[in-house]
């Protein structure tokens, strides 16, 4: 067996929606380079509906490849659903990661969390900060 | 096209090793221990692939035992040297931070047993100093193990002057030579060696073979117990095959030695000239003293494995001390060893030519990474933050 499916194959070599958002609203960077992955997200949000998503990623295939389908399975969404989306679901919607790979999908989801919390926080919004766990490291710490 | 350059992984075998090897299937197929004819064919198949290795490493047919592999053959070196060393209390063991695991995690083991180990700190350049184990040998060093060759980034030790040292401090000395047999010159007489490990595989023979070379009196431990085969220190029925295929590619190999350098060396350089043309990048491992078949650059801002997949697609395959491909999230020891920060070690990439390599081969892959590191880059916020300003670039 391939050590990546065909989905994570075809995000990682066509991946979506990659780039930056100029005059983003919300922006989240999760991971190190000291794991050798660093994710950032960028949303422009309009109406609690993302209107636009891109992400920049450092790291490996199955990195790219969630960053990737993260952002599909948010773009054009209402915020209240991305918040919904757990990293889980990103490595069903890539059928499956290889298990030392998951935490792969658990940084695209705390990427996405924290852009939305920097807009929360830009625009002022009150949320409940202790819904949005911090990411831990691959390692030891920074 | 594919274009293979991850030699130091595995190659391809050679036909006359194929050749080789093809008899002991069908024909004679006997088991080297049985007394019948084709029994006793097999047995004088065996012992001219003895002779064979023999006469291309510089030693005699009673000091080559045939292994399963290099790794067992650092086991069985490793484990025999400390248990000489144990028996005459001395459980001190010389070694080098950038060993192969076989080494290193046989090392490990001992030292859980009680044994002293130094590892000795690999240089920027990425290489060891015969100055550097002289200075580390005491009264209770039992054994001094370093590579001939670094797996990784390529750099060739002076295991002439290592061995010369050890013969005179009466240590014994083994050298990992798996990346180096069949590459570069190799002769345990005239180099000191004591032990070698070596591996079919690495020149263009079969896997799951290998050789520990003992020098005669050196008394082995075996690691697996049953017949008498390999003079009883290494028991199971002999690989004959196997033995075949290796001796007829160490022999090739041996005999191309001077000419299959220079061709590859050649290919390299001209790799690396191109590559090093690639900003904010570095090529690792002794300049100088390297061998002729590697190239091993770090990119900085990029990591090793998306590097190899999209290299895959561009259908050149490479290897990489990526932490990702190993399945572990460490980078490379060698790379952390020769002083790299974690976020450089992670951006590596390997390519390891041999003698098939051809020059259309080195064309394509010096018109592909570049570009790919090119794409992972403009995809990768921490470079985009280097390139702003934002954060300082590590390599020039």
């Amino acid at each position: 067996m391939a050590l990546y499916s065909d989905k994570v194959m075809d995000h990682f070599r066509n991946p979506r929606n990659v780039g930056v958002i100029e005059d983003a609203n919300g922006v989240g960077e999760v991971g190190n380079a000291k794991c050798g992955d660093i994710m950032k997200i960028y949303l422009k949000i309009e109406d609690d509906i993302i209107k636009d998503v891109k992400f920049e990623t450092f790291g490996c295939g199955s990195a790219i490849a969630s960053s990737s389908m993260a952002t599909e399975l948010i773009k054009g969404k209402p915020l209240s659903s991305a918040l919904e989306l757990t990293n889980k679901a990103v490595a069903e919607a890539l059928d499956g990661l290889p298990a030392y790979k998951m935490h792969c999908s658990v940084l695209a989801e705390e990427a996405i969390k924290r852009a939305i919390a920097d807009y929360y926080k830009r625009a002022g919004i009150p949320y409940d900060e202790a819904a949005f766990r911090e990411f831990e490291c691959c390692h030891d710490g920074e | 096209m594919q274009v293979y350059l991850d030699n130091a992984s595995t190659t391809k075998m050679s036909r006359a090793a194929i050749g080789a090897m093809l008899p002991f299937f069908e024909e004679t197929y006997g088991n080297p221990s049985s007394l019948h004819s084709m029994g006793q064919r097999a047995k004088e198949a065996l012992e001219e692939a003895r002779a064979a290795v023999a006469a291309c490493l510089g030693a005699s047919e009673g000091e080559i035992y045939f292994t399963s592999g290099g790794s067992e053959a650092d086991n069985q070196a490793i484990l025999s040297a400390s248990a000489i060393g144990a028996r005459k209390g001395k459980k001190h063991i010389i070694t080098t931070a950038f060993e192969h695991h076989a080494v290193l995690h046989t090392l490990a083991k001992l030292e859980k047993q009680g044994f002293e180990v130094t590892y000795l700190p690999v240089g920027s350049e990425g290489n060891i100093t015969a100055a550097q184990v002289a200075a580390a040998i005491r009264e209770e060093t039992c054994l001094v193990t370093t590579m001939a060759a670094n797996n990784e980034i390529g750099s060739v030790l002076p295991i002439a002057e290592i061995g010369a040292i050890c013969r005179e401090k009466k240590v014994l000395f083994h050298t990992d030579a798996v990346q180096a047999v069949g590459h570069i010159p190799m002769n345990v007489a005239s180099m000191h060696i004591d032990m070698l490990s070596l591996s079919a595989h690495k020149f263009h023979g079969p896997k799951g073979v290998g050789v520990l070379y003992a020098r005669k009196g050196i008394a082995l431990s075996n690691l697996i117990e049953g017949g008498a085969q390999e003079r009883g220190k290494r028991a199971g029925t002999e690989n004959v095959a196997g033995a075949a295929g290796l001796a007829a590619a160490l022999k090739e190999a041996t005999d191309r030695l001077s000419e299959n350098m220079k061709k590859v060396a050649a290919l390299r350089d001209r790799l690396i000239k191109g590559l090093s043309e690639i900003p904010h990048s570095v090529l690792n491992g002794d300049k100088k003293s390297r061998l002729p078949g590697n190239v091993h650059f770090c990119f900085e801002g990029i990591e090793g494995e998306s590097l190899l997949l999209l290299l895959d697609e561009y259908g050149i395959e490479a290897s990489s001390g990526s932490a990702c491909t190993s399945g572990s999230l460490d980078p490379s020891h060698v790379l952390l060893a020769i002083g790299h920060p974690h976020e450089i070690a992670h951006g590596s990439l390997r390519l390891t030519l041999s003698e098939y390599t051809t020059e259309e081969e080195i064309d394509r892959a010096l018109a592909a990474v570049p570009e790919v590191v090119a794409r992972l880059r403009n995809m990768s916020p921490i470079w985009r933050d280097k390139v702003s300003g934002k954060k300082p670039f590590l390599l020039k």
